[in-house]
C-alpha cells in the first residue's frame, strides 16, 4: 500500500466554496414550482383536552387549500412516531402521533395544519383557527410528576412513571463500610435548547400516479426517516426517496423522526402538490426536541487517601409529554457514568418522568455529558473533602495503560487508552504548579482564580451491531460504496449523513490514500436514499469509526481487484504485483507500471479481463467493528470570577484530546471548538425554563443564551494519538468530545474560584447573579 | 395595498409590486431569488440574514422591504468576482471558519463591515464586533482566526489586492 499521505493532512475542505458563496442549498433554498405552504397550529396549553377545533373561518381566507386536524389525519397513520428501546426495553410510553388527536400534552404539540398558496396565508388563516381546550392541570417538575396526587399525562399508562431501573454491580455495601469519607450530592443537569442556526424544515412531493415520495428534510437520519415514512404513510420503501440537502447543524436535534416530515408527506399525498414547511424559531424552541433535564443524585464512597470506592448515583430523566425517538437514549449516561477510572462498586439507578414539556431526546453528547459531569464532580468532591489536590486524586483513581482493554463494572470494555499522557500534557501546558501559585497570590488580592479539570473517556463509534441492536433496538454499522469510473475518476457513497463535518472531504482523503487517486478527483456523496444500499446516519461521533472505515475498507477491496486487473495486463502473478500510489507494477519493475485509469478502462472493456472476472471497479461495504472506540483527553479551564459583578471570565481554555487517528486535524480541532463552546454554553448561559403551568420562559434567542464570540476565549488545543484497535483506520470519534468535557472542566474551576466562600458546588447555568449571591450570602464572608 | 420596490442588489435592478409587511430578507430570498442570505432566527438575534445596505450592515430581517427602496445591496452572492473568491470568503475556506455553513453568509458580511470600519481590529475587537452574529459550530475560534487573516490581505498596501466590491 502507498505511504499514507492524506491522512493526516489538514487540507482544506471541498464543502466550503459553495457556502462561503451562498450558493449552497438548505431546504428553504430549494427550487420549486406550485408550492404549498404548511403552517402548523400548536397548542398553547401545556395539558388540555381539545374539545374542538373551529376552522370554518380560516378556511374562507385567501390563499387556503385545506385545513387538517388529528381527527381528519388519525385514519392515515399506519404507525405511531417509532420508540426506540435504548436502554430500557420495560418501560413504558404511550402512542404519540404526529399532530394531537384528542389531549395535549405539551405547549407547542402540533393540533392542526394549514395548506395555502404562500407562507403568510397559511399563518394568517391559522390564527383563525379556533381551538376549544378543557384545561387541565399540569406538570414540569420531575419529582413533582411522580409525587402523589400529580395530574397525570398519559390514563393509560396510570402514572408518570416510564421506568426505574437499576444498573449496578460489585458490592455496593461493602464499599460503603470500608469507607472514611461519604458525601452526598445532588448535581442538576438543567433542560437545553440545542439551537441549530438552520431550524427544521420538510419539502415533501408525492407523485400521485407513480405513488412516489420524494422528502428533502433537515435531518441528520434521511435512512431512518425513509423506513418510518414508508412504515407510517403504507407506502413501499422502495418508492420514498429522502434527501438531507445542505443541513445547518444537528447537534442530536435532527436526530429523530418528526411529525412535520410526516405531515408534508400526507398533505402533498392528499393535494397532489409540493408542500413545504419552515420552521421558525419561535417554532423550533418549542418543537424541536430538548436535551438533558436530568437530576442525578450522588453518594459517594472513598478513603482519605482519595481512593474512590463506589458510587451510588440516580439519574431522574424529563422525558417530557412524550417518550421520544430516542428520549431513552441518556440512560447511556449511568452505562458510562465509572468514567476514566477504577471502584469496587456501582450501585445505578435511572428514572424516566413523563411531564407537561418539550421531549428530551440527545443532545451532543447524550448521556455521556451527564455521566461526565457526575465523575468529574464525584473528583472534584473527593479532592475538596480529602485536601487532596485533583490532580493527585485522578490519578490514584485512573485505569492505567496496563489495565487496558479495561472492562468496567457494568460490563463495557474500553479499547484502549493511558489517560495519564493526555493529563500530564495539559498540566505542562498550563504549568499547573505555578498556576496554583499564581491563584494563591490573587486571593491574597481579594481576585478568584479557579482551575478546572476534566478527565474524560467517551464511548462512541456507535457501535458494533450486536451490542447496539441489543442496548438500542438497532444494528448500527457502517456503510461505503467505492466506484471507480471509466476514466479512473472514483465516486465514494457513504452511510453517514454529515451537517458540518465535512465527510466530503475527510472521506476523500480516505480512499485517496488507498487507491492514489487525487482527491480532487474523488466525489463523496451522502444524505440521499436514493443513492447507495443503507445507511445508518450521523450521530454519538460515529461517522469516522464506522462509515470512514468502511470506505477504507471498500477502497481496499477495489485496490485488491485492481490488482487482479493489473496482474492480468503485465501478465505477471498477482502476489508479484506491488500497488502503490495509483500505479500497479511487477515488484522492482516500477517503470512498467500500469495506472488505476488504465485498470479502470480494462474494467469496462471487459474482453481485456481474466476468464471470469465480472466487469467494473466497485466494492460496496457494511462495517461491523469489533468494539466501541473509546477517546479521551484532558481538559483545564482557568476562570476568574469578579467579586463585585459575580460574572466569569474564562483566561484559558486547555485541551488535549486523543481521538486515534487524526484523518483532518483542522477539521478534528473544529470539532472540538465548536463542542467546547457548546459545553460552555450549559456552564455559564443556558437554561430552558418553565413555569408552573408549562409555558416556556426562554421562548427565543432573547432569552434562552446562547454563546457569542465575545463570551469566548480562544483555546488551546493539543493532541496525543493512540490508534483504536478495533478498526483499520485507528480512528476515534470526536463530535461530542469538547462538549462533554467542557462543562465539567468549567464548573470544577467555578466552585474552585469560590472555594474561599465555602462553596462546594454551583448549580448551572453559573450565572453572575448566582455566583454573586454565593460570594455574599454571609455580607460576603468567607469560609 | 401592494407598494412599489426598486433596489439594485449585486448591481442588479429589481422592480416589484410588494406587500407593505414582506420583510426585506424574505424580498431577498423569494422575491429577487437570492437564497444565500438566511433566515435562522425573528428575533433579529442570530444575524445570518446580514446584507450591506448602502454601505451599512444590517440584519435584512429588521427592515421591511419597503423601506430599502431605491438603496443599493449587497448579499453574499455579490462578493466573488466570477470565481475569484473575496477575501473574507477565501479566509473563511483557509482557515477553516465554517462547518454548517448556515451562519457563514451573514458571519462573513458583517465582518466585512467590521473590517471596512477597522481595517486592523484586536482579537477582542473580532469578538465585540462579532456580537450579533451566532455561530453553533464553530466556537467563533476560527471565524476569528479568518477575520484576522482576511484582515492582513484586505489591508491597505497589502500585496494581494483585495477585488473591490461589486455593490
Amino acid at each position: 500500500m502507498a505511504i499514507s499521505q492524506m491522512v493526516g493532512a489538514s487540507i482544506k475542505r471541498r464543502e466550503d466554496p459553495r457556502l462561503v458563496t451562498g450558493t449552497g442549498s438548505y431546504v428553504d433554498d430549494l427550487p420549486q414550482t406550485a408550492l404549498v405552504y404548511m403552517h402548523v397550529v400548536r397548542s398553547s396549553e401545556a395539558h388540555a383536552r381539545i374539545l374542538g377545533i373551529e376552522t370554518s373561518r380560516a378556511k374562507e381566507a385567501d390563499g387556503v387549500l385545506a385545513i387538517l386536524t388529528g381527527k381528519d389525519l388519525k385514519p392515515e397513520f399506519g404507525a405511531p412516531l417509532p420508540v426506540t428501546v435504548c436502554f430500557v426495553p420495560d418501560k413504558k410510553y404511550p402512542n404519540h402521533y404526529p399532530i394531537a388527536i384528542d389531549k395535549v400534552h405539551y405547549v407547542g404539540e402540533p393540533v392542526a395544519i394549514v395548506l395555502a398558496s404562500s407562507r403568510a396565508a397559511a399563518e394568517d388563516a391559522g390564527e383563525r383557527i379556533e381551538v376549544k381546550y378543557q384545561s387541565l392541570p399540569a406538570v414540569v417538575d420531575i419529582e413533582k410528576a411522580i409525587a402523589a396526587g400529580a395530574p397525570v399525562l398519559h390514563e393509560e399508562l396510570g402514572s408518570n412513571l416510564s421506568y426505574d431501573v437499576k444498573f449496578a454491580a460489585g458490592d455496593i455495601e461493602a464499599a460503603f463500610k470500608e469507607a472514611d469519607i461519604t458525601i452526598k450530592q445532588r448535581l442538576i443537569q438543567q433542560r437545553l435548547i440545542p439551537i441549530a442556526i438552520e431550524p427544521r424544515g420538510v419539502l415533501a412531493d408525492y407523485k400521485t400516479f407513480a405513488n412516489k415520495l420524494t422528502v428533502w428534510s433537515s435531518t441528520q437520519i434521511p435512512h431512518f426517516v425513509k423506513v418510518w415514512l414508508a412504515v407510517i404513510l403504507g407506502i413501499s420503501e422502495s418508492n420514498v426517496r429522502v434527501v438531507a440537502p445542505e443541513v445547518g447543524g444537528g447537534f442530536g436535534s435532527k436526530i429523530r423522526v418528526y411529525p412535520e416530515e410526516i405531515l408534508t408527506a400526507l398533505a402533498s399525498r392528499r393535494l397532489g402538490r409540493p408542500v413545504k414547511w419552515i420552521e421558525d424559531r419561535n417554532e423550533n424552541v418549542k418543537a424541536t426536541h430538548h436535551g438533558r433535564d436530568q437530576i442525578w443524585d450522588v453518594e459517594i464512597a472513598a478513603k482519605k487517601d482519595g481512593t474512590v470506592l463506589g458510587i451510588r448515583p440516580t439519574q431522574w430523566l424529563n422525558l417530557g409529554g412524550y417518550c421520544s425517538q430516542f428520549g431513552t437514549f441518556q440512560v447511556l449516561g449511568m452505562l458510562v457514568a465509572q468514567g476514566a477510572y477504577k471502584m469496587k462498586a456501582f450501585d445505578g439507578r435511572a428514572v424516566g418522568v413523563f411531564t407537561n414539556t418539550t421531549p428530551t431526546d440527545a443532545y451532543r453528547g447524550a448521556g455521556r455529558p451527564e455521566a461526565t459531569y457526575l465523575i468529574e464532580r464525584v473528583m472534584d468532591l473527593v479532592a475538596r473533602e480529602t485536601g487532596i489536590d485533583p490532580v493527585e486524586v485522578r490519578r490514584k483513581n485512573f485505569v492505567r495503560a496496563e489495565d487496558q482493554p479495561f472492562t468496567t463494572l457494568l460490563g463495557l470494555t474500553y479499547d484502549s487508552g493511558d489517560y495519564t499522557i493526555t493529563l500530564d500534557k495539559a498540566l505542562a501546558m498550563v504549568d499547573y504548579k505555578a498556576l496554583r501559585r499564581e491563584q494563591a497570590e490573587k486571593r491574597k488580592q481579594g481576585k478568584y482564580m479557579g482551575i478546572g479539570l476534566c478527565t474524560y473517556i467517551e464511548i462512541c463509534g456507535l457501535g458494533p451491531a450486536a451490542p447496539t441492536q441489543a442496548a438500542t433496538g438497532v444494528s448500527l454499522w457502517g456503510m461505503s460504496v467505492v466506484n471507480v469510473h471509466f476514466t479512473g475518476k472514483a465516486t465514494v457513497i457513504i452511510g453517514s449523513s454529515p451537517h458540518g463535518q465535512g465527510h466530503e472531504t475527510t472521506y476523500a482523503q480516505v480512499a485517496s490514500d488507498v487507491l492514489g487517486i487525487p482527491v480532487e478527483d474523488i466525489d463523496v456523496q451522502h444524505g440521499d436514499t436514493a443513492i447507495g444500499p443503507m445507511g445508518m446516519d450521523t450521530y454519538g461521533s460515529r461517522s469516522t469509526a464506522l462509515d470512514g472505515n468502511a470506505v477504507h475498507i471498500s477502497a481496499m477491496k477495489v485496490q485488491e481487484k485492481a490488482r487482479k486487473i493489473a496482474a492480468h495486463l503485465l501478465e505477471a502473478a498477482e502476489g508479484d504485483i506491488v500497488y502503490e500510489n495509483g500505479k500497479a507494477f511487477v515488484k522492482g519493475t516500477p517503470s512498467k507500471a500500469v495506472t488505476i485509469q488504465e485498470v479502470a478502462v480494462a474494467a469496462f472493456q471487459t474482453s481485456r479481463l481474466p476468464k471470469g472476472m465480472e466487469g467494473g471497479l466497485e466494492a460496496t461495504t457494511f462495517f461491523d467493528p469489533t468494539n466501541f472506540v473509546w477517546p479521551f483527553g484532558a481538559h483545564i479551564c482557568v476562570v476568574e470570577v469578579d467579586a463585585e459583578t459575580g460574572a466569569t471570565r474564562i483566561l484559558r481554555y486547555v485541551a488535549v484530546d486523543d481521538c486515534g487517528t487524526r484523518i483532518n486535524p483542522m477539521v478534528v480541532d473544529g470539532q472540538l471548538h465548536g463542542g467546547i463552546a457548546q459545553g460552555i454554553g450549559q456552564a455559564l448561559f443556558e437554561e430552558g425554563v418553565y413555569d408552573e403551568a408549562g409555558q416556556l420562559r426562554t421562548g427565543s434567542l432573547v432569552d434562552y443564551l446562547i454563546p457569542t464570540a465575545s463570551d469566548l476565549p480562544s483555546f488551546e488545543l493539543a493532541a496525543t494519538i493512540t490508534p483504536s484497535p478495533v478498526n483499520p483506520l485507528g480512528t476515534k470519534g470526536i463530535g461530542e468530545a469538547g462538549t462533554i468535557a467542557s462543562t465539567p472542566a468549567v464548573m470544577n474551576a467555578i466552585v474552585d474560584a469560590l472555594e474561599p466562600f465555602g462553596v462546594k458546588d454551583v448549580a448551572m447555568p453559573a450565572t453572575p447573579q448566582k455566583l454573586w449571591q454565593l460570594m455574599h450570602r454571609n455580607g460576603g464572608t468567607k469560609r | 395595498m401592494r407598494r412599489r420596490v426598486a433596489v439594485t442588489i449585486n448591481g442588479t435592478k429589481h422592480e416589484h409590486e410588494v406587500e407593505p409587511r414582506l420583510l426585506l430578507v424574505h424580498y431577498i430570498r423569494d422575491v429577487a431569488g437570492l437564497t444565500g442570505t438566511h433566515v435562522g432566527c425573528d428575533t433579529s438575534n442570530c444575524g445570518a440574514c446580514t446584507v450591506e445596505l448602502d454601505g451599512h450592515s444590517v440584519k435584512s430581517c429588521t427592515m421591511f422591504a419597503v423601506q430599502a427602496d431605491g438603496t443599493q445591496i449587497t448579499t453574499i452572492e455579490g462578493l466573488a468576482q466570477g470565481t475569484a473568491l473575496h477575501p473574507l470568503q477565501q479566509a473563511f475556506w483557509d482557515e477553516h471558519g465554517l462547518q454548517c455553513g448556515f451562519c457563514t453568509p451573514g458571519m462573513i458580511m458583517a465582518a466585512k463591515q467590521l473590517l471596512e470600519r477597522n481595517p486592523n481590529p484586536t482579537e477582542q475587537e473580532i469578538r465585540v464586533g462579532l456580537e450579533g452574529n451566532l455561530c453553533r459550530c464553530t466556537g467563533y475560534h476560527n471565524i476569528v482566526k479568518s477575520i484576522q487573516a482576511a484582515a492582513k490581505v484586505m489591508a491597505p498596501g497589502a500585496e494581494r489586492k483585495a477585488p473591490a466590491s461589486v455593490s
